[in-house]
């Protein structure tokens, strides 16, 4: 005798039909997402407002640079490189962008193979993921060094608004800083996939909570993203 | 058409909500300090909330006493009293009232409102507390830093809050944001938390419509303060940069002192949007959680349930949207298209509708109910009092051509202080001595507690009644001292005396508050465990306070709302949530 019949205890599960269903739904017994996890569902809501952090960001950028009364610098001259003394114009960062959104291929592919629970499968997509995120983190960090070595600093640059090194290495900087967490905890849970605490449901060591192969899925909705918000830095900095 | 849907046995099998892995404490440690209990975290959060507070009205003290008698204190120079200006602000706003409201009072009673076991993530909350104090711990040494903390107002308004004409630009500014970030990252892993809990993880028969209208004011806050504060976080890490490596988000070119400074062609403005984009909605992240709070003391001290329930968490939401779009209603003076002004106008003057709704349901709720005037009820009343109050000179502040005029008086501050400094304080008073019979399993005082409300509730009235005249005459806000001026008359420095009797007399009768807290935890009156014949989940748990995990073995099963008080027919004046229908009732 766990509990009584619980239709006693619902009377307005009656049906409904369009938004009244909609808000019935939400509404309903016990969850509000009945599929959803509270990983997954905290995932979701982090996301919202890790959104709202780089859409202000982003915004702060674009008022910045419309108010500013300097000209912007060319983004095609300065993203570009000398390419058997041709300069190219935004050659390394399509490359990034190529390898940033491949890697949410692999992560993708992981999250299947780890609902087949093929553990060395998933372990190494996750990996080669991680090591997608990694050479981006490279190839910006070199982008960075170039983008130093020529005298754009985060106060000036020789070609223009100063807010143009600024928001650069801010916005940039703070992306970075996501993918570099993301590939940590790449490592990590591809490590826990490895060692099968998954499927062992092998307790965490802070949160005690049991290894569950959902965590595969949940750094994926994070991954996917990290590489979504790189879309937009992509359009709105280097081709606008 | 009353075709039952199978939703709760089709798709949630019974013991879903049981079967939460509980963190279980092993040694003391655990248990007391770096707990993952949401009680326990809930105490600390409003130990600590209270304990900084205590800070910010011994500021406000000093300031008192500065503008009743300027000069007579030489520890109040001008720098000090705007490093106690910021501070007080910034602590009152943040530091007590969003981390009592949330941190508190969200961790103590949505898992047990809710018939949960404990938080969804546990472990995610302990974090949330220790980034929390961690914020704290820097706000508190910015007092001890060179040059003091910083003195640019609770607005951390650019240029001026970087440059080197403001106390405490040398450590104070920078400590301050380091702090802020802290609280963010702090508060969204409690937050997280909150709302995950209360989507996912209600009790049988708990749907979203039969939750307690406090529960769906905490849910409506945090998911708000979800969405605000990012723009504070990006507003203080532009601000850093700024300050530290000379970037020039918010600065134009400035010369001081006959000196061009590096910055150039910022945008001061931005800051202010980014603030007010937070700042604003942050004001219902602290007066949501008060409408809840004060809807469940009223329904439970009027004996009555609620009127209009459905309405009133229509509000609450309502608000919650509409106050994302009222920002700039901060900044008419700053330099806006009219037509902007309009619309921000506008949008102000729209939320008057909820609130009006929501002031005329509990009025409607007390109307023939069975009145107890307990400590509780004392203070909900003094809320809803209060709170017209201010809102009704929000009216004035709303509508451009009347704000500019009143824009940086004295007007401001007795307006703010009556609609979110003072009212949802005493929904906190309220609510602690309703809940704290449920903590400690023991009563506060009634004697003090009355003296404390009466005190508080008239002190509250002497001290900010009069700042609306001396606003209306133009004394402005943040002056050190009024001088001699044509258009103050001196009269208004006998007012400041007055004021400032009264605002000594009311921070002393916070120490009867906090002599109550203590003295009442060991020699206080043991009351049972639902001391208030209250319907809501918390009150029903098996032990007083809740042991580990809330409930018994089995979680409560939930059949009716949260307000059937006083039901024709019942052999007692109210009937708790988780008691079954056994006579057909409505």
């Amino acid at each position: 005798m766990a509990n009584p019949a619980p239709t006693t205890t619902v009377a307005s599960l009656t049906r409904h039909d369009g938004w009244e269903r909609f808000a019935a739904d939400w509404s309903s017994d016990q969850r509000a997402f009945k599929t959803a996890s509270w990983g997954k569902v905290m995932m979701w809501i982090f996301l919202l407002s890790d959104t709202f952090i780089f859409s202000c960001f982003l915004l702060s950028y674009m008022t910045v640079r419309m108010s500013t009364t300097v000209p912007w610098p060319n983004p095609s001259e300065v993203f570009a490189l000398e390419l058997g003394g041709k300069p190219v114009p935004l050659i390394l960062i399509a490359i990034m962008t190529f390898i940033l959104i491949s890697s949410s291929g692999t992560m993708a592919m992981a999250v299947n193979y780890g609902y087949r629970r093929e553990r060395r499968t998933t372990a190494a997509l996750m990996l080669a993921t991680a090591a997608f995120g990694a050479s981006f983190v490279g190839m910006q960090a070199f982008e960075w060094t170039k983008l130093i070595r020529e005298g754009v600093r985060p106060w000036g640059n020789p070609w223009g608004a100063d807010q143009f090194g600024s928001s650069f290495f801010m916005i940039t900087g703070f992306h970075g800083t996501h993918v570099t967490i993301g590939v940590i905890f790449l490592i990590i849970i591809a490590r826990k996939v490895w060692r099968g605490d998954f499927d062992r449901e092998r307790r965490g060591f802070f949160t005690s909570r049991k290894g569950r192969y959902e965590n595969v899925e949940i750094m994926g909705l994070y991954w996917h993203f990290v590489d979504l918000v790189w879309v937009f830095i992509f359009a709105l900095f280097y081709l606008w | 058409m009353a075709e039952v849907v199978a939703d709760t046995v089709g798709s949630i099998g019974p013991a879903e909500v049981a079967e939460v892995e509980l963190y279980h404490a092993t040694s003391w440690l655990t248990k007391y300090v770096f707990c993952q209990d949401a009680k326990v975290i809930a105490i600390q959060y409003s130990v600590t909330a209270m304990a900084i507070g205590l800070v910010a009205l011994v500021l406000s003290w000093l300031m008192r006493l500065q503008l009743a008698f300027p000069g007579t204190f030489s520890l109040i120079q001008s720098e000090n009293y705007y490093q106690f200006i910021t501070m007080h602000g910034m602590i009152m706003v943040i530091y007590l009232l969003t981390a009592l409201f949330l941190g508190g009072f969200g961790n103590y009673l949505i898992p047990l409102m809710l018939g949960a076991r404990d938080m969804a993530f546990p472990y995610v909350n302990m974090l949330s507390y220790w980034v929390y104090l961690l914020a704290v711990l820097v706000l508190v040494a910015s007092f001890f830093a060179p040059g003091g903390p910083t003195g640019a107002g609770w607005t951390l308004y650019p240029p001026q809050a970087i440059l080197s004409g403001t106390p405490g630009h040398e450590w104070g500014i920078i400590l301050m944001l380091a702090s802020l970030i802290l609280f963010i990252i702090g508060f969204t892993m409690g937050g997280l938390n909150y709302v995950v809990t209360v989507l996912q993880c209600r009790t049988r028969g708990m749907t979203l419509m039969r939750m307690p209208l406090t529960v769906w004011g905490i849910f409506t806050a945090t998911v708000m303060a979800l969405l605000a504060f990012p723009a504070l976080f990006v507003g203080c890490v532009m601000m850093l940069l700024d300050r530290l490596l000379g970037t020039s988000f918010f600065m134009p070119s400035i010369v001081q002192l006959g000196q061009q400074l590096s910055y150039s062609g910022g945008s001061p403005i931005l800051f202010q949007h980014l603030f007010w984009f937070f700042g604003h909605p942050e004001v219902y992240i602290v007066a949501l959680p008060a409408f809840g709070i004060v809807s469940d003391l009223i329904s439970t001290h009027a004996r009555k349930n609620i009127f209009g329930y459905r309405m009133m968490v229509w509000a609450i939401v309502g608000i919650g949207a509409l106050s994302f779009v009222v920002w700039a209603h901060h900044m008419y003076i700053s330099g806006m298209d009219p037509y902007f002004g309009f619309f921000f106008a506008t949008t102000t003057l729209i939320i008057a509708v909820p609130t009006a709704i929501k002031v005329y349901n509990w009025v409607l709720t007390l109307w023939r109910g069975n009145i107890h005037l307990t400590v509780p009820m004392l203070f909900a009343l003094g809320f809803i009092v209060t709170f017209v109050n201010g809102g009704l000179t929000g009216l004035f502040l709303g509508n451009v051509v009347v704000d500019v005029p009143l824009s940086a008086t004295l007007f401001v501050v007795a307006h703010f202080h009556m609609v979110m400094g003072v009212a949802p304080i005493f929904v906190v008073f309220g609510g602690i001595y309703h809940w704290y019979p449920k903590v400690t399993g023991r009563m506060l005082d009634e004697t003090l507690g009355k003296i404390h409300f009466w005190v508080t509730f008239l002190g509250a009235y002497a001290i900010f009644f009069p700042m609306h005249y001396l606003g209306l005459l133009g004394v402005p806000r943040r002056y050190y001292e009024l001088g001699a001026t044509a258009f103050i008359p001196p009269s208004a420095a006998s007012l400041n005396v007055f004021i400032t009797v009264a605002a000594l007399i009311v921070g002393a009768a916070q120490l009867v508050f906090l002599f109550n807290l203590i003295w009442s935890l060991s020699k206080g009156r043991a009351p049972g465990g639902n001391p208030w014949g209250a319907t809501t989940l918390e009150w029903q748990t098996p032990q007083t306070p809740p042991g580990h995990g809330n409930w018994g073995k089995e979680l409560p099963v939930v059949y009716r709302w949260a307000y059937d008080y006083s039901v024709p027919g019942t052999e007692r004046d109210f009937v708790p949530q988780n008691q079954p229908a056994s006579a057909p009732t409505a």
